[in-house]
């Protein structure tokens, strides 16, 4: 699904430049559910931007389901993300003007589907979210956990390849985030690939596989046994 | 432009705009005074302009009056300060040496210079009035709006000197029973008796006539009063393409050579020029309109210069939601139309409620000045003005939404999602 190639990103920071990947190599096939694990200025957040398009790569080549990503402007990358990927944000970034099922539309908005198939699709994904009856609420009026769920079910709406989670258990208790991570994995169980970049081993756990990074080149990469986030809860 | 017919832009659009209430109504206020002043400035202007022309309706525009003073300078063997008599035969020389005229009339007056007016006597009723010696001809230079039933002097009557008068208001209240019909009647002006023809409409303007007034034939008039050929001044209409100011300068140059009065002479004929007059009055209204034009497009500017400053603020506040929406897969070209939109869609809201409101604010104007001496008519903005107006502000409105627009695509997604 997502094949990444001697992968390297450096920012200007001054005068110096600070090489943040030094050459990533790594496979992920479909219906993985990988964490990136790594300290603070490990490079995990810059990998994930890459990855979303959010921010380009300086050398090596990325391949997601089949497409080269390359030669991306603004309209164009726009265009992936929204056909691609879904994301899932530390602090969820609802819009707070819009309800909960609004939000969750809107990613179909820039598909151009028409408003009634819209508030159709995100009324289903907001009942796997279980959060149906929340519907007309604005984030303001919800609990973390419940905007996390929102966030997620925002991220699915446009039926990505791929869920990008950066750090989505990180503004959480621990609770919540065992409830958050069990609907990771299911909707990881129906198939979906997804990357969760966390800090939190236990978090990891949760997952099928492992990638370490360590000052911009991974470490370890190993496969674990997953440890359903149902039993915490 | 798909995206302006969308229904969803729009729902955006109110969306994000919602958002901030106060802030929106306020900057829309902004917008919506400058084009409000625009509106009832220009709209005024043009009732005053419209007031003006109405109070002139009743003279020609391109018309003048001349009259003879006492020569100031010696000529001909003349000493100076002889008094001048115009005469009836001038008549006949100015309409054919000066080719411009269209119309002159002769009039004369007992009671306006110096002399005392015509004593008039109906029964028990006695009062003083001017009385007018006139052609049928002045009708034609100024309106004489008599009321049903009753007529002007014609050729008949001056051709045959008949007597017959036509009164003022006034005249006709002060001597008439109120609901006595005068046409038909007589009166006894200076112990003749007149038959009344017909009852004037006084209008205001256009010389020192009033309410009183009582117009006989020229003919009755001189032998009435002995005048001859005196003629009191000359009313002349030019035609309307003729310049009345050179017809003037003609005019009065004719009428010394006649009466041997210096070329250098220039009191010994007086004149009046309504057509020059006018021209103040009507540059004075074109000045206003032009000055509203000018106040009114400098506060819609500023106006307008207030909706980019907001939205500027606001799209500096939006940064993170405007990454969220581009994370979603918002283009650069959707983000930067939509911020142009909300640009346009509140100048515009902000410009039909002022216009909407100048024209309450003209209105109200209007009725408060109906009845008053006030020259103000039918208060009006041209629509082209007020489409030319909007249009502006739909142009201004984008190029200042471009600035913020611009702004929101220049911040990448990333550095926006990471705002916090």
């Amino acid at each position: 699904m997502i094949e990444i190639k001697d992968l390297h990103k450096s920012y200007k920071v001054g005068k110096s430049s600070l090489h943040v990947l030094k050459g990533i190599n790594i496979n992920i096939e479909g219906g993985e559910l990988v964490a990136i694990m790594g300290s603070s200025g490990s490079g995990k957040s810059t990998l994930l931007n890459i990855l979303g398009m959010l921010d380009v790569a300086d050398k090596g080549s990325y391949t997601l389901d089949g497409v080269p990503i390359k030669d991306l402007d603004e309209t164009k990358a726009a265009k992936y993300r929204n056909k691609f990927l879904g994301f899932v944000f530390q602090s969820f970034n609802l819009i707070n003007y819009k309800t909960a099922l609004e939000n969750v539309a809107l990613p179909l908005y820039y598909q151009r589907i028409s408003r009634k198939v819209r508030q159709k699709t995100a009324m289903e994904y907001l009942e796997k979210v279980g959060l149906a009856e929340w519907a007309v609420h604005l984030p303001s009026e919800l609990s973390g956990g419940q905007k996390q769920r929102i966030a997620i079910a925002r991220a699915l709406a446009a039926q990505p390849k791929v869920l990008l989670a950066d750090e989505p258990t990180g503004a959480l208790d621990s609770t919540t985030s065992y409830e958050v991570m069990q609907l990771i994995q299911e909707i990881n169980d129906e198939g979906k690939t997804i990357l969760v970049v966390t800090h939190e081993t236990d978090i990891a756990n949760m997952c099928k596989r492992i990638v370490l990074l360590k000052d911009g080149v991974i470490i370890e990469d190993k496969k674990v046994t997953q440890v359903r986030a149902s039993e915490h809860v | 432009m798909m995206l302006m017919f969308n229904r969803d832009t729009w729902q955006e659009i109110f969306g994000s705009i919602k958002k901030n209430k106060a802030r929106t109504i306020i900057t829309v206020i902004g917008v919506l005074w400058g084009i409000f002043i625009y509106i009832v400035l220009s709209g005024a202007a043009k009732g005053l302009d419209n007031g003006f022309e109405e109070r002139f309706e009743d003279v020609a525009m391109n018309s003048m009056f001349a009259w003879a003073q006492q020569t100031s300078v010696p000529y001909a063997g003349f000493k100076t300060g002889r008094p001048i008599q115009l005469k009836l035969g001038d008549v006949q020389v100015l309409n054919t040496r000066v080719p411009e005229i269209q119309y002159i009339a002769p009039r004369i007056v007992k009671g306006v210079f110096g002399d005392g007016p015509g004593s008039v006597v109906r029964g028990q009723r006695t009062g003083t009035y001017n009385v007018y010696g006139d052609y049928p001809v002045l009708s034609k230079i100024a309106t004489q709006k008599i009321y049903i039933g009753g007529r002007f002097i014609n050729e008949g009557d001056t051709e045959e000197d008949r007597k017959v008068c036509v009164i003022g208001e006034r005249t006709k209240k002060e001597l008439f029973a109120k609901d006595e019909e005068p046409v038909g009647k007589y009166i006894r002006i200076d112990n003749v008796f007149f038959r009344v023809i017909g009852v004037k409409k006084y209008e205001e303007g256009g010389g020192f006539g009033d309410d009183g007034d009582i117009n006989i034939p020229f003919t009755t008039f001189k032998k009435l009063y002995n005048t001859g050929d005196n003629v009191g001044w000359l009313a002349i209409a030019a035609y309307d393409d003729a310049d009345v100011m050179q017809v003037e300068v003609d005019v009065k140059n004719i009428l010394k050579k006649i009466h041997q009065i210096s070329p250098e002479d220039d009191r010994a004929i007086g004149s009046f020029n309504l057509g020059e007059i006018f021209n103040k009055i009507n540059g004075f209204a074109k000045g206003l309109t032009f000055l509203s034009l000018v106040v009114g497009i400098a506060t819609i500017i500023a106006g307008v210069i207030g909706i980019g400053n907001i939205l500027l603020i606001s799209v500096k506040e939006r940064t993170k939601e405007l990454g969220v929406r581009r994370a979603l897969g918002a283009t650069p070209s959707e983000v930067r139309g939509q911020i142009i939109l909300e640009s346009v869609f509140l100048t515009m809201v902000a410009g039909i409620f002022g216009i909407v409101l100048g024209s309450f604010v003209l209105r109200g104007i209007d009725a408060a000045t109906q009845d008053t001496d006030i020259p103000y008519t039918n208060p009006t903005v041209p629509i082209p003005y007020v489409v030319g107006a909007l249009f502006i502000m739909v142009v201004l409105g984008t190029l200042i939404g471009l600035i913020p627009a611009q702004r929101a695509v220049s911040i990448k997604p990333i550095d926006a999602l990471r705002e916090e």
